[in-house]
């Protein structure tokens, strides 16, 4: 017992400070790119709002898909949910302003959930079949609508009439303050400045509201009663069962809350990223919602890094499409340091491993001038496939995920 | 039992377009549109000769897809990579054929290799990261597929592979060489695909390999039960890992009709959406050959016909919806069935348990 105290005083203990360093490493390393390179765009306050805007949506679908995951049921509907969110919320939205937008969104998804919960969970089909089928249905079903309600106000069939965005705040003194110590061009204090001001400039009140559901989940599933019988569920269905853990019930709700944060990871794209449904508009981020729920390895904490990562790329991408380029060297400087780091530490495999793929993509960036585009739109699929392959090992999904599971019929 | 089966097997799925008939129905009611009429209008347009030989055309590139998704169910993978494996496979194949020129034959024989090649290997990156890393064939799959559309995407460019003619928007690969043009047959009003006769062989091919060979028992004894078929002596992983390959190798003949046959180079414009086809196309026609020859043209019908409901001022999206209602209905219906048959299996061997049971009890009491 109380070594297991100690060990998990020493976790707790270590792992902020070693966040703090990495932190620390990689603005350096960003501060010096940004500086070589002249890519000024990877630190600036406008690069953080935009990667805020492109994060929120991937972090709802990857919410909604680990809260379903974790319950046991794989939920590749996300996507159809988005898009359900997107027109939803645009259309109630431009009828009533953004905060009926989003809880009519809110609304939808849940019911949305609960449908493909009522598919595989009580009648027990193939989840894959119920999820791609609601994407069929979410899609035939926004450009049917459409046709009907957004034609005759200003809008056709695959685009809405414009939408009210949510309003937005900047904190008062400290985002003035950072933006002049940006200005000022002291090399990291000048680039940290810049990171943090576009979390604290022009900040949309949405963005803020949706992230809060980052540390409601965590709570929620690793601190309460009912997030351990949740998560009980989709480890052992039979075992959660056989202890009296309502198993269908539970998993009603995990899909419920999925649809929900999934539909509203939707709005959030037709009401804050843009202003208005257009079709299309979710563009995959259901299925790349999916791969940060592996990224993250089930945690909320990992889809939130994963949904970074993504939504950075993302917004370099159509912000300015040399920063991209210039990610290139930071991952090479990044992936030299993590090398020698090995290297001390006698782990002559990785290092070898870390090393070779640094100097490869470096021999990129000086070789290739430019990261096509088509790259950047794949690469979240890209890098879960390869941590699959090469994390597979580490990775810890819910025993029972997508195991079909029948309740005990009752007088039987 | 068989008998029964077969009954189930015709009635499920007539069952299930009856309960989207139904409720596209009422959704054309609360639109104002009448039902009835709209319907009609659309089964009118869809039996034009025209339009008959274009459904034909475009049956034959699904029923492909819905083989090739057939294969995986019954290895219990759902394949649902046959996007990104006919992407890749089609791209090349129009790559390769259009850098050689071949006397005819060869040159349309090398170009249909060349998509099953690479439609193959394409899908058997999925096999082997669940046969060796233990990976849900679904997830890779999606993420394969947007890899796959990227990296055509990006080898599309012109300078790269791809071409763009003078005043057009549309990217696309060197046309091919007449050689490697595969002929059309006249029919009705129009010219059918001469690729559809492959997809005949495809499908008879399909059932010889499933019902006739050593392999298709392995195959579907694994299917059933990987424990059982292990025991059995079938190396269970490996036939994982060939059915995805061999899956994702149908799955790259899907676009060959319309290369040989119509376009003669791969181009942006190709239509994207054959997985869900094809899994749909495979769970309407019970992974049988001829069933899903009959989905695949009901699909096609379906496509084809929606053209006219614009004109009538009707969204022909209606379609979609109908489409993801009968998916649904179909699986919910064979779940149902399933059900009922194990109960009444269960009801028969619990029956046949007492039977048992009480037969040596009233010996003994006979005996004593």
């Amino acid at each position: 017992m109380s070594i297991l105290t100690k060990e998990k005083l020493k976790k707790t203990v270590t792992s902020p400070s070693r966040i703090a360093i990495i932190v620390a490493v990689v603005l350096i390393v960003a501060s010096i790119v940004r500086r070589i390179t002249g890519a000024d765009d990877i630190t600036s306050a406008g690069a953080t709002g935009a990667t805020l805007r492109f994060t929120i949506p991937l972090l709802m679908a990857g919410l909604g898909g680990l809260w379903a995951e974790r319950s046991g049921v794989i939920n590749i509907g996300l996507e159809g949910m988005m898009i359900a969110g997107t027109w939803l919320g645009a259309w109630f939205g431009f009828l009533h302003g953004p905060l009926v937008g989003f809880i009519c969104a809110a609304i939808g998804g849940a019911l949305i959930g609960l449908f493909h919960g009522f598919l595989v969970v009580k009648i027990g089909i193939d989840q894959a079949v119920s999820g791609l089928a609601i994407n069929l249905l979410a899609l035939g079903t926004a450009r049917y609508l459409s046709s009907i309600y957004f034609a005759p106000n200003g809008g056709d069939i695959s685009l809405s009439p414009q939408v009210k965005q949510p309003g937005v705040f900047s904190v008062p003194i400290l985002s003035s303050f950072l933006a002049d110590l940006n200005a000022k061009n002291i090399i990291v204090i000048s680039d940290a400045a810049g990171i943090l001001g576009g979390f604290v400039t022009e900040v949309s009140y949405a963005t803020v509201l949706l992230f809060l559901l980052v540390p409601i989940s965590t709570w929620l599933l690793w601190r309460t009663r009912f997030g351990l019988r949740l998560r009980f569920c989709g480890e052992n269905p039979v075992a959660a069962e056989s202890l009296g853990v309502k198993v269908f019930r539970t998993r009603y709700i995990a899909l419920a809350i999925s649809g929900m944060f999934a539909s509203l990871g939707g709005a959030y794209l037709c009401m804050v990223s843009a202003s208005v449904y257009r079709e299309g508009q979710t563009a995959g981020r259901g299925f790349i919602g999916l791969a940060t729920v592996i990224f993250g390895n089930w945690r909320p904490t990992g889809v939130l890094a994963g949904s970074f990562l993504f939504g950075f790329t993302d917004a370099l991408r159509v912000r300015q499409s040399t920063s991209v380029h210039a990610i290139l060297l930071v991952i090479v400087i990044l992936g030299l340091l993590f090398a020698m780091w090995k290297l001390f530490q006698r782990n002559y495999k990785v290092f070898g491993i870390s090393a070779l793929s640094s100097l490869i993509v470096g021999v990129i960036f000086l070789k290739v001038p430019k990261i096509p585009d088509e790259f950047v739109t794949f690469f979240p699929n890209l890098a879960t496939i390869l941590v699959l392959v090469l994390l597979a090992q580490k990775l810890r999904p819910p025993a029972m995920l997508a195991v079909p599971y029948r309740e005990r019929e009752e007088g039987h | 039992m068989k008998l029964s089966k077969v009954f189930w097997g015709i009635v499920a799925p007539l069952a299930a377009i009856a309960t989207s008939l139904l409720l596209v129905s009422g959704i054309l009611l609360l639109k104002g549109n009448p039902p009835y009429e709209t319907l009609k209008t659309m089964i009118d347009y869809g039996f034009t000769p025209r339009n008959i030989v274009a459904e034909l055309n475009i049956a034959s590139s699904y029923y492909i897809a819905g083989v090739a998704a057939a294969i995986g169910f019954k290895m219990l993978l759902f394949n649902i990579g046959i996007d990104g494996q006919y992407r890749m496979a089609v791209f090349f194949a129009a790559v390769v054929g259009g850098a050689v020129t071949l006397p005819p034959i060869l040159h349309v024989t090398l170009i249909i290799i060349v998509g099953a090649v690479v439609g193959g290997l394409w899908g058997s990156i999925a096999g082997y990261l669940k046969v060796k890393r233990g990976i849900s064939e679904v997830i890779s799959n999606i993420m394969l597929n947007v890899i796959a559309g990227g990296l055509v995407a990006f080898l599309l460019q012109p300078g790269r592979l791809g071409e763009q003619a003078d005043g057009s928007n549309n990217l696309n690969t060197p046309i091919l060489a007449t050689s490697g043009w595969m002929p059309t047959i006249k029919f009705l009003d129009g010219e059918i695909h001469s690729f559809l006769i492959v997809s005949v062989f495809i499908g008879i091919g399909y059932w010889v390999l499933l019902n006739k060979s050593v392999f298709g028992f392995n195959l579907r004894s694994t299917g059933m039960s990987f424990r059982a078929a292990r025991a059995g002596g079938v190396n269970a992983p490996r036939m994982i890992f060939v059915t995805m390959a061999l899956s994702g190798a149908i799955a790259g003949l899907t676009g060959m009709g319309t290369l040989l046959s119509e376009t003669h180079s791969y181009s942006i414009s190709f239509p994207s959406g054959y997985a869900l086809t094809g899994l749909a196309l495979a769970l309407l026609g019970r992974n049988h050959p001829v069933g899903i020859a009959f989905a695949a043209f009901f699909w096609a019908f379906l496509d084809r016909s929606a053209g006219v409901l614009d004109l009538n001022g009707v969204p022909r999206e209606i379609i979609t919806i109908m489409q993801g209602t009968i998916v649904l209905s179909i699986v919910v219906a064979y779940e149902l069935i399933k059900r009922i048959n194990q109960k009444q299996e269960q009801r028969l061997v619990g029956n046949a348990g007492i039977e048992q049971i009480s037969v040596p009890k009233a010996e003994s009491e006979k005996n004593a």
